[in-house]
């Protein structure tokens, strides 16, 4: 994880279209800026960025569902609870579940688990427009096949 | 399409933006344009969409309906007045069979 980058997940270890589900393992960094202000002296991930890793694998699992012909963008969160904190060199596992397709939009709920236990859970509403410009398409392909969305899901990108 | 199943569906969405948006009852009536008229926005109308979906089983095409508003060729009327989207609501259902 790169928190300072907004780069939340580091691999796609599931990612299953017909059951709708997604789950990734993440790596909190040792060091990073976040840390020296979140907080001094007690470092914690913060809570926004707990939300924000929900939200970015759900949306993979969004994106990819949509053959990456259109962006989800984060445009709802609700439910949201962190149970515990997370402290830096932390492994994770993030699972999330769509649980509707809609037209222009989608829903997920999701969830961080650390050494099995639940630390935070949210459900996550996104607006599913086209892409703003080719660049940023292009883009999340790159992080896409970084993070390893299976290339058959990105075949007719 | 019969006048009954559109009054249930109109109370069934009444009951909906009701409940999402906090908008009175009262006050929604099947004339009511959800934007213009009971002001809705885009986020809270996501969500009515979403409990419109999940309630009646369907996927309401809000893109190509949007579109549609977008090119000129639709008025919105047709599409956010509470009457019309629940006219297109029983639609949607009765080809769901």
């Amino acid at each position: 994880m790169r928190l300072e980058y907004f780069q939340m997940v580091d691999r796609i270890v599931e990612l299953d279209l017909a059951a709708n589900t997604i789950a990734a393992e993440c790596t909190l960094p040792e060091q990073s800026p976040v840390f020296e202000g979140h907080f001094p002296g007690y470092p914690i991930m913060p809570g926004v960025l707990m939300i924000e890793t929900i939200a970015q694998t759900g949306g993979w699992l969004v994106m990819a569902g949509l053959g990456f012909r259109q962006m989800a963008f984060l445009a709802k969160v609700s439910e949201a609870k962190m149970r515990s904190f997370l402290a830096p060199g932390q492994a994770i596992r993030v699972e999330a579940t769509q649980d509707h397709d809609g037209s222009g939009y989608a829903v997920v709920s999701g969830r961080i688990r650390a050494a099995g236990k639940l630390v935070a859970e949210a459900t996550i509403t996104y607006r599913v427009l086209n892409f703003p410009n080719p660049a940023l398409r292009e883009g999340l392909l790159d992080m896409a096949r970084r993070v390893g969305v299976p290339a058959e899901l990105m075949a007719n990108a | 399409m019969s006048a009954a199943s559109t009054s249930a569906t109109f109370d069934k969405v009444a009951g909906i933006i009701t409940e999402i948006c906090g908008i009175d009852r009262a006050t929604i009536t099947p004339e009511s344009h959800a934007i213009n008229d009971l002001g809705i926005d885009s986020l809270d109308f996501l969500d009515v969409a979403f409990a419109i979906d999940k309630a009646f089983g369907i996927k309401m095409p809000l893109e190509q309906w949007t579109q549609e508003v977008n090119e000129g060729g639709v008025s919105s009327d047709q599409y956010f007045v509470v009457s019309g989207l629940c006219a297109n609501i029983d639609k949607l259902v009765a080809a769901k069979g």
